[in-house]
């Protein structure tokens, strides 16, 4: 955690901290870099977002007469001559696990000024969640091939496709978007941008790894925000 | 106090942890799809499903997002309007609750 130092100000940890922080003058979450405060309500307000699509798929299939369509059959493969239930999305979780795994290391060598392993590992991050997205992609035009429409599906109940395309492109537009930014940001610390204290666009303060962490705590939010999705769209 | 500053940018957590937590991840995320291999029906697997999901959530904000270190007031922030998404599930279970019963209701008598 990166605390930029305020003259006159010292932090006291533990609740008699968060009083001193929700009383204080004029700015809450003193030292605390003003990006990553932003990306934390940027993640809150996000949550409600998906929050919102969750709850309206929960309504959605909790008042439906038809059957719900069967996920582990919609979402299952026929590999090898045998139907495996879920397992393309069973290693997409992997896959999205294991590049939040990388983020989160990238983050801390990152904060020990270690800048070709953090360049790495955000590039491994940045490859795994292409591969994500490219198995949406593979995911969404199987479905699509098999007539899963947002008015209709052969499978069951017809908001089934309305859901789906809904929640999981979402879902999708963030891991895409998450994806252009590593690279950005791995180019960024291979070129020296947070040792050198490089300027950012559109802001006047200098580069610094805490920016890593800030683009981090997206990345995690969007494994977090597929733990939920993986719990209550394919596996319920 | 100029120290302190640099002491405090560039202490981090041992490697050991982010490990020990991506591994209790794939083994959570491996639990939670055999749930669905098994093909567990009713309470069991929804209990099953929300037990490994809040552990998986719980363990990411946690360690991967430094929640677990950070300062209270941020904490505060970020989950304290959770309760307000928890009203609102439980407000769309009633409502979904009284549209099926609705529809089962006029589908049977008729209009």
């Amino acid at each position: 955690m990166s605390d930029p130092k305020i003259e006159g100000y010292t932090f006291k940890p533990g609740f008699k901290g968060m009083a001193q922080d929700t009383g204080s003058d004029q700015t809450m979450f003193k030292g605390v870099h003003w990006g990553k405060a932003m990306m934390w309500i940027f993640l809150l307000s996000d949550t409600f977002i998906f929050s919102c699509f969750l709850i309206s798929y929960m309504k959605g299939r909790g008042s439906t007469l038809i059957d719900w369509p069967n996920p582990s059959e919609v979402f299952g493969l026929h590999v090898f001559g045998v139907d495996v239930p879920l397992l393309l999305i069973a290693i997409m979780t992997f896959v999205l696990i294991t590049s939040s795994g990388t983020m989160a290391l990238a983050v801390k060598y990152g904060y020990e000024k270690n800048k070709k392993m953090c360049g790495w590992l955000i590039l491994f991050t940045a490859l795994g969640g292409l591969t994500f997205v490219g198995m949406q992609a593979f995911e969404w035009s199987k479905l699509i091939h098999e007539g899963v429409r947002p008015w209709s599906n052969p499978f069951g109940a017809p908001q089934f496709g309305s859901f789906f395309f809904m929640i999981t492109g979402f879902h999708g537009t963030h891991v895409s978007i998450g994806v252009i930014f590593l690279f950005i940001y791995a180019y960024k610390t291979f070129k020296g941008h947070y040792d050198e204290g490089k300027r950012g666009w559109f802001t006047t303060i200098k580069g610094d790894y805490v920016e890593i962490e800030i683009l981090g705590l997206y990345w995690h939010f969007v494994d977090l925000v597929w733990v939920f999705i993986f719990a209550f769209f394919y596996l319920w | 106090m100029s120290d302190t500053k640099k002491q405090e940018q560039t202490s981090t957590h041992k490697i050991g942890i982010y490990l020990w937590i991506w591994g209790l991840l794939f083994v959570l995320s491996f639990f939670s799809y055999m749930v669905d291999w098994y093909q567990f029906q009713g309470m069991l697997r929804w209990s099953l499903i929300l037990i490994f999901m809040f552990l998986k959530a719980g363990l990411i904000m946690a360690f991967f997002m430094h929640l677990f270190w950070e300062r209270y007031a941020l904490v505060n922030v970020l989950l304290w309007p959770m309760t307000a998404i928890a009203c609102f599930i439980f407000l769309m279970v009633a409502e979904f609750e009284y549209t099926v019963f609705t529809r089962i209701f006029y589908f049977v008598v008729g209009g």
